[in-house]
């Protein structure tokens, strides 16, 4: 073989990737330059890989056929039971769905305008409160006062009481220039409620950032409010973003309770269709609808989460 | 009779080669540290032998058998080391008393009389045995670093690892921390450890290893490798200790 003449011209290009493998092997690679690696794994290593393969293939499979199975005799027991044709024709009957489709969807708007609403006034009332609520300080005292007996009250407060007494209670008021629209009034009510819960999320999530990362950024010459806008708040919003997806999806199904103010959503449209027939083919439209919002809301979270690198909680190891 | 043997160990993460090529032998009893800059390999190597991380190629025994091998249970083998980390990594929700049994109870299910009973031994024996009711962050960094030793030893293993355990302490309690070392070593524990204290190795170490890029450069007895190094890498890495 030609290749002992080392240093000299490559003679082709098999002879110089190997004497490269070679020289790589014995000094160490020097500089290690980019996409200078000879390396290929021992017959060992191939073996453990091709085991783990298996392994992974086995439980996929064990996962899958069990999954098959047990929706399988799920599906089986509910539909051989004697029953089961009444109930197909009450709760899934394709027509009676067809028909109250347009009826449910109209509803359906009412809820997202009221979730997406009332998702925002929630979330800067609820913040603004956990903030007060963190305040540290005599002098700050009247704010936690009012923070925690507005969570008390409003926490402890059935969310169909609150909507009555504001939905009915301020129109009969009778104040001059105040609206007495339902949809305006029952989303105050639920702002006030929701707030309350989502202000203790957002507390447990900034009372989750440990205090040095407070004395790292007070230590920088950051202010009380400059720590809490750049370095507390970012890290607790992103531990607290799973319980908060929770809070908007069951925002999303209470918006319907404004219903009981005259309004009409989803939940109360499937209710008027389902009225002539008994059959309530209507409310699993709605329900279907209000799984098909939640759904593409939860994945996107997920993936917001994963591309911005969130892992919770940080720290070594 | 060795203990530990590491061939060919290989490791990455991603591009970046960590470990390449590593071959070690402890034998059972003996002291071998790990110096080397930042970056060069010695923690993920002790994290490797402790298969908190996987290998990428190559084999490492443990008593004669592959604990590298897929088949093989990682907790069982854990068991049987025990390893001590830097930062301590104690339990900030359970006393010192708890981060000592918890292992012996849940994984060795010792009844937890005994449990505590041994493990108030081991406090005593790195000396903080008045503070077993005391949590975590009650404690000075020398002393958490001392019960997180206890909670490693209490389960008697084979093999201690200590991944540059002194690094966050101040001289003071680099001297406590480094005399338990020393109790440990005189008693027969079979210890690998990655340190920055040269005076530490010099005394204590049976062998010293000089990493640098994954590899190691140099091993030997530590009058050989510290005090007359062969590889001008190695020279280079202790002149600048020194100054």
């Amino acid at each position: 073989m030609p290749s002992a003449s080392s240093g000299a011209q490559a003679p082709d290009e098999a002879v110089g990737a190997a004497s490269g493998g070679l020289s790589g092997g014995l000094s160490g690679g020097p500089a290690g330059g980019p996409g200078g690696d000879v390396w290929t794994p021992s017959q060992t290593e191939l073996e453990r890989r091709a085991y783990r393969r298996s392994r992974t293939t086995r439980s996929a499979l064990i996962s899958a056929v069990s999954t098959l199975l047990v929706g399988a005799v799920v599906i089986w027991l509910v539909t051989s039971s004697e029953g089961w044709p009444r109930v197909q024709e009450t709760f899934f009957n394709w027509d009676k769905a067809v028909e109250s489709f347009p009826a449910v969807l109209k509803g359906l708007w009412l809820n997202i305008r009221i979730m997406l609403i009332c998702g925002v006034a929630i979330a800067v009332l609820g913040l603004t409160l956990a903030v007060m609520r963190t305040l540290k300080g005599p002098i700050f005292f009247p704010l936690r006062l009012f923070a925690t007996a507005y969570v008390d009250l409003f926490r402890g407060l059935p969310l169909l009481l609150v909507i009555l007494l504001l939905g009915f209670g301020v129109p009969a008021l009778r104040l001059p220039n105040v609206t007495s629209a339902a949809e305006v009034w029952g989303g105050v009510a639920i702002t006030l409620s929701y707030s309350a819960y989502v202000a203790e999320v957002f507390r447990a999530g900034i009372e989750s950032v440990h205090p040095s990362q407070r004395a790292a950024s007070r230590a920088l010459g950051l202010s009380h409010g400059q720590t809490l806008r750049h370095v507390v708040l970012p890290q607790a919003v992103r531990r607290v973003t799973p319980p908060l997806m929770n809070d908007l999806v069951s925002l999303q199904k209470d918006s319907g309770l404004i219903a009981v103010l005259g309004v009409v959503d989803a939940i109360r449209a499937a209710q008027i269709e389902t009225a002539s027939d008994f059959n309530y083919t209507p409310y699993v439209v709605a329900g279907f609808l209000f799984i098909c919002l939640t759904i593409p809301m939860a994945r996107l979270t997920d993936h917001v989460a994963r591309k911005q690198g969130w892992h919770g909680a940080g720290g070594t190891l | 009779m060795t203990l530990l043997s590491v061939r060919g160990l290989r490791k990455t993460f991603g591009d970046n080669v960590v470990l390449d090529d590593v071959h070690l032998d402890v034998t059972a009893g003996e002291c071998v540290v790990l110096i080397g800059a930042s970056g060069s390999g010695k923690s993920t190597l002790l994290r490797c032998v402790n298969l908190l991380e996987q290998v990428d190629d190559g084999v490492i025994e443990l008593g004669g058998v592959e604990i590298t091998d897929p088949r093989v249970d990682a907790d069982e083998v854990r068991s049987r080391m025990g390893i001590v980390f830097q930062a301590y990594n104690l339990f900030p929700h359970l006393s010192v008393l708890d981060n000592v049994t918890l292992a012996p109870r849940r994984v060795h299910k010792v009844p937890r009389a005994e449990a505590e009973r041994s493990a108030m031994t081991m406090l005593d024996r790195v000396g903080l045995a008045d503070k077993a009711k005391a949590r975590p962050d009650d404690l000075s960094g020398g002393q958490q670093q001392r019960v997180a030793i206890a909670r490693a030893m209490v389960n008697s293993p084979q093999l201690l690892l200590l991944d540059e355990v002194t690094s966050a302490l101040d001289p003071e309690l680099v001297g406590e921390v480094l005399d338990l070392l020393r109790d440990l070593r005189a008693d027969g524990m079979t210890m690998m450890l990655s340190t920055h204290e040269m005076g530490f190795a010099r005394h204590v170490a049976d062998t010293v290893c000089f990493l640098d890029g994954g590899r190691i450069l140099e091993q030997g007895p530590p009058d050989e490798v510290l005090g007359a190094p062969r590889e001008p890498r190695t020279r280079q890495f202790l002149s600048r200790l020194v100054s």
